[in-house]
């Protein structure tokens, strides 16, 4: 392998962050997208040189891909506990990077028209560029410290995009918001970590995942309640990965992080970082699945599927276009979570790893894409709301083809790629749990039915009468729609098995006939009742809204789940215990200090006659002090 | 000359000079070159300390032993580990930014500068100091000329901030010399003379009672100055009133005192009584991390804001001290050094703003970043590295505290670790409320006038502290590594 090629990969991204971050001012618009894209494309390039050399010319060896590790010490701890920086190249890491350069670059096209004229442009490309770095540093991380490190990294460019347009409130808040949430799940990742490195001894990802090696044979160094401390490290861990991948509870943050400009959307909040909590779930595939018969799997599993329903539902009352998005990447990724958890090891039992694998990469695909398209259609409406489009595809074509394209892969239509993927997932699932498997298959039907709502409400529907002729988006924005399109209809053929699987060996999948006829058959119920309800304005769509009454109205409200993190927050945390805090320094211990030294100046002020300068009261002290010292020596004396 | 008495001579000879200058020109004149001449001795003194560590394996370098008063064993004795070096290094920096930041000083522009290059020396002879007694003056030198620079140049309620600052460390002090003596009287158990040398104590066993007795008492009093709850009540009313570039100093350098002397004196010298009082100042140190946190959300002045941030973060140096091992002590003091360069970076940019909006209210300010950029970015930066951001030396520190706090494996243990570490979210919660009010959001009030610009030696200071934060975040290693191979002898003798 050539290991320079692979280590510039995320160092051209940082040169390039660097250098439009340090002379902001100084570079113009058309350099700094010109710097943005050029240093993208040599990056994508070499990500797709490393992966064609990875497993075209490397190949198996021995039966499976290697993994392939280069590092270097950044920081020792103790005798045997240190962080390393350094590139860990196999079949996930190297998907990763495809997924991510590509996903990149098109964003970074694409912004070079979306963003014109914003005052912020060079800066806009430079947080685009230290978020690419990022990433990539975490998907080639070789040990728990350094994925925590760009962790903490990708977190950080996405509360500088999402706060992007700083001087609007609400972008503000969802940048804080989206931060402290994520900070908030990164401290059980943290913890985690800890506890895994001091029973362990080691952050390597090598070491610990070894099936072979002791701390996958010895899992429990120590239980705590019950359970292995490792599986304890596991669900910490876990919680870190939800809080990013917007997993329920941790979600809130995601549909907030609509905030920011839509190519950061696209790229950070559905194709990339949001996935990091799946990646990072696979990057431990093993440990999860080792330590105590996967204990902490089963969890990642409920989690998932859960957080699948409950987005699906959200996401078909949500009005904001971009916003039905997000609660449908955060329903995705529940299906990437779930097929994990239900995947095995071996062989073909690693079906649900490889299919969450496979969904991750085609849903970043098409997910892009939607919100691109999205983006393109907000850009000629000035809006972000469904009452404000309708007709649309007689005035933006490749948008409407682009985003039909897109939403049929996500329906799960055969042939695009979302079909293939989801398909293996509901397998995978149904071989291990069906009660799973239902609420999979029901998802896969409010799939369909949400994306399709948008899509006739925007491109179908009413006849909006618009006040600038809305017109399609210019060559920069249309082209990366294209691509995305090509590829959201092709991905699905590759096969995935081969090259990605739990034990690393590959393995055939087929297609399960009757599964698939399910599944496309119930997409193809919701996509009917969409284009039933949607596609041409009628009051067919209120009349069932008023007649679900306060269920509609519970969803439309994301079951209230914004309103008990205000209320915990702000009553409890802010105005309990923070104000409490604040009073009791300032009244308490300050007022303490503040007693002692006012009862010195007082006591002070009260004895401060006694040194009057009269010579009758030190005679007085005198003799007085005389006769007391007198009595006391008799007292004694006598006694 | 000795390289280390240069630190005490440089620094009185700039005094000097300084006693001729005119005007505030001059002033500044003498006092950039004599602090310029002092980084230079730091940077000079680190090479040399390298050169000469990779050849000697003697605890403390570059010795030097004068008879002061011969009937109590005083001496002038300095010399320095790694430790000693890094904080000199930083306290240079700082102090070295510090005049760039007061460019501007019209006040008694000669008696500011002198008191604050004096103080500064009482900070450098503490670093160096390997006599007990010597320490202790020089942490008087360095305490005493606060009450004039708060009280003379200072702001708001400046007498009673002033007052209350000095009569608090004073009152740590008393404590301090109690603990002190008690030290003194106890080094002769080994049979030999009584003594102040810290090298010479640690080979001698201090009696276990007298340990347990003085231990709390040299603790508490070195502590105090380090914002130990419940006695930190003095920095954020000190530091709202001191005038910024004392602010930074004083809880830049000024405050890494306490630490040090917990390390190099109470903790190296009484093994015992460390082990036998740890859990109670675990308790004190855990409580103010996440107590001085929760305070600093509902803060609205920025002074106060980083003044709690203090002591939530030198709370994170005391508790890791107290974890007693070597990775959790590296932590310690790479967080000494890393608030030191943030807190003074922090105390620079609040006065900037303050300077041009005329109020450290977060709530009367918005949208910072539209008027004066290069102040807000590096506002925004100055945060981010104070929440603990990889790439910056906080997480360095962090990190380090953390896993050696993680290497005790009992409940009691894991139960503080867990309560410390939880910090990180309660920080980014202040932190982001301060960027978001002040330096996002609509623009109010006080941003709307048009703005100066960051001007040379404003932009100067500031590179002089963001330089560091980000040199050791991005490469740690030889930082931490120095003061590991320094910590090594006191983890032998602690444990």
């Amino acid at each position: 392998m050539n290991y320079t090629a692979i280590i510039l990969i995320p160092l051209i991204p940082l040169a390039v962050f660097l250098v439009l971050g340090l002379f902001n001012r100084k570079i113009g618009p058309g350099v700094s997208g010109l710097v943005g894209v050029g240093g993208m494309l040599v990056s994508t390039l070499l990500s797709f040189y490393t992966a064609f050399e990875y497993f075209m010319v490397l190949g198996k060896v021995s039966g499976a891909y290697p993994t392939l590790v280069e590092s270097t010490v950044w920081m020792n701890f103790t005798e045997t506990l240190r962080i390393d920086m350094g590139v860990l190249i196999d079949p996930i890491s190297v998907m990763m990077l495809i997924v991510v350069s590509t996903i990149s670059l098109m964003v970074h096209i694409y912004s070079r028209g979306y963003m014109k004229g914003d005052e912020g442009y060079t800066k806009f490309f430079s947080f685009l560029s230290l978020f690419t770095f990022s990433m990539y540093g975490l998907v080639l991380a070789t040990n728990l410290f350094q994925i925590y490190i760009f962790w903490e990294l990708v977190g950080v460019s996405s509360y500088l995009l999402i706060g992007y347009y700083y001087t609007k409130e609400s972008a503000v808040a969802a940048a804080k918001k989206a931060f402290i949430v994520t900070r908030f799940a990164d401290l059980g990742f943290l913890i985690g970590i800890l506890l895994i490195g001091y029973y362990t001894g080691t952050y390597d990802f090598e070491t610990l995942n070894n099936p072979e090696g002791a701390t996958l044979t010895h899992w429990a160094p120590a239980s705590f309640m019950g359970l292995s401390v490792l599986t304890w490290g596991l669900i910490l861990i876990f919680i870190g990965g939800a809080g990013k991948s917007a997993m329920f509870p941790l979600h809130i943050w995601l549909p907030d992080a609509m905030e920011g400009p839509t190519p950061v959307s696209a790229l950070i909040h559905a194709a990339t970082m949001v996935v990091a909590g799946v990646f990072l779930v696979a990057r431990l595939f093993p440990m999860y699945f080792f330590v105590e018969e996967g204990f902490a799997l089963q969890i990642v599993a409920f989690v998932g599927a859960f957080s699948a329903l409950f987005a699906a539902v959200i996401a078909l009352t949500q009005t904001d276009i971009k916003r039905v998005l997000a609660y449908s990447t955060m329903s995705q990724l529940g299906y990437m979570m779930l097929a994990l958890g239900v995947s095995g090891y071996e062989g073909s039992q690693g079906l649900g790893y490889m299919s969450s694998m496979f969904h991750l990469f085609t849903h970043a695909m098409f997910k892009a894409l939607l919100f691109l398209c999205a983006g393109s259609v907000i850009h000629a409406v000035h809006s972000n709301y469904l009452k404000d489009m309708g007709q649309l595809r007689k005035y933006m074509p490749i948008t409407h083809l682009s985003f039909l394209v897109a939403a049929l892969a996500i329906a799960g239509i055969p042939p695009f790629a979302g079909f293939w993927s989801k398909d293996e997932i509901l397998v995978a699932v149904y071989q291990q749990n069906t009660f799973l498997y239902v609420v999979g298959i029901f998802v896969a039907g409010l799939t369909a039915l949400y994306i399709f709502r948008i899509y006739f409400g925007i491109f179908w529907g009413k006849d909006n009468t618009y006040e600038h002729r809305p017109a399609e988006s210019p060559a920069s924005m249309t082209v990366p729609l294209i691509v995305l399109a090509v590829l959201s209809a092709t991905v699905g053929f590759i096969p995935f098995s081969e090259f990605i699987s739990p034990d690393r060996a590959g393995f055939d999948a087929h297609i399960d006939i009757p599964m698939a006829i399910t599944a496309v058959a119930v997409a193809l119920i919701g996509i009917g009742i969409a284009w039933m309800l949607y596609k041409k304005e009628s009051g067919l769509a209120t009349r069932l809204t008023d007649r679900l009454g306060v269920l509609y109205t519970w969803a439309h409200r994301k079951f209230y789940m914004d309103e008990v993190y205000l209320f915990v927050t702000k009553n409890i945390l802010f105005k309990g215990i923070a104000a409490g805090a604040a009073w009791a320094d300032r009244k308490i211990v300050d007022g303490t200090m503040n007693l002692i030294g006012n009862s010195t100046v007082l006591f002070s002020k009260k004895i401060k006659g006694m040194q009057s300068g009269r010579v009758q009261d030190y005679a007085m002290a005198f003799v007085s002090g005389t006769v007391i010292l007198a009595l006391l020596f008799i007292y004694l004396w006598t006694s | 000359m000795d390289i280390l008495s240069l630190f005490i001579v440089v620094p009185l000879l700039t005094v000097l000079v300084l006693l001729t200058a005119r005007s505030l020109k001059q002033a500044r004149m003498i006092a950039l070159i004599g602090t310029l001449v002092q980084v230079a001795m730091s940077v000079n003194l680190l090479f040399a300390y390298l050169r000469e560590r990779a050849v000697s394996d003697e605890l403390m370098l570059f010795t030097r032993d004068l008879v002061w008063f011969r009937d109590f064993n005083i001496h002038y004795s300095v010399g320095v580990d790694g430790i000693s070096v890094a904080l000199l290094m930083l306290t240079a920096l700082v102090v070295l930014a510090g005049v760039f930041i007061s460019w501007k000083m019209e006040e008694l522009p000669k008696e500011f500068f002198i008191s604050l290059i004096v103080l500064s020396t009482g900070v450098y002879g503490f670093f160096i100091s390997l006599d007990l007694f010597l320490m202790f003056v020089f942490f008087e030198i360095a305490v005493i000329p606060m009450f004039l620079l708060i009280g003379i140049w200072g702001s708001g309620p400046r007498e009673y901030a002033a007052m209350k600052l000095t009569l608090m460390l004073m009152g740590a002090s008393a404590v301090l010399l109690v603990g002190i003596l008690g030290i003194y009287f106890n080094s002769g158990a080994g049979g030999g003379p009584l003594t102040f040398n810290i090298l010479e104590i640690a080979e001698v066993q201090i009696p276990v009672e007298a340990q347990k007795l003085f231990f709390p008492l040299t603790f508490i009093g070195f502590a105090v100055i380090g914002a130990l709850f419940p006695f930190h009540t003095w920095s954020p009313d000190g530091h709202a009133s001191a005038p910024t570039a004392v602010s930074m100093l004083h809880a830049g350098v000024l405050m890494k005192l306490g630490g040090y002397g917990v390390f190099r004196v109470a903790m190296y010298l009484m093994p015992e009584g460390t082990l036998h009082w740890s859990w109670f100042f675990i308790v004190l140190a855990t409580f103010g991390v996440i107590y001085g946190a929760f305070a600093a959300i509902r803060q609205t002045d920025l002074k106060y804001i980083n003044a709690y941030s203090s002591v939530s973060h030198l709370g994170l140096v005391l508790f890791a001290l107290l974890m007693l091992n070597k990775t959790a002590w590296n932590g310690a003091i790479i967080q000494s050094l890393s608030h030191g360069f943030m807190t003074a970076l922090f105390f620079a940019l609040i006065g900037m703003i303050y300077e041009r909006t005329h109020t450290r209210d977060v709530t009367k300010l918005g949208g910072l970043l539209k008027v004066i950029p290069f102040i807000s970015a590096t506002y925004v930066i100055a945060g981010l590295a104070s929440l603990g951001l990889p790439g910056f030396s906080g997480f360095v520190a962090e990190m380090n505290i953390f896993v050696g706090a993680f290497q005790h494996p009992e409940i009691p243990y894991r139960i503080a670790s867990i309560f410390a570490v939880s910090a990180i979210v309660v920080t980014a919660v202040y932190i982001l409320r301060v960027v978001g009010m002040m330096l996002m959001g609509p623009l109010k009030e006080n941003s709307i006038t048009p703005m100066e610009k960051a001007t040379w030696y404003e932009k100067t200071g500031i590179l002089l502290m963001l330089l560091p934060i980000i040199g050791i975040g991005v490469a740690p290693l030889w930082l931490s590594e120095m003061i590991l191979e320094s910590i090594q002898p006191f983890i032998q003798g602690v444990l």
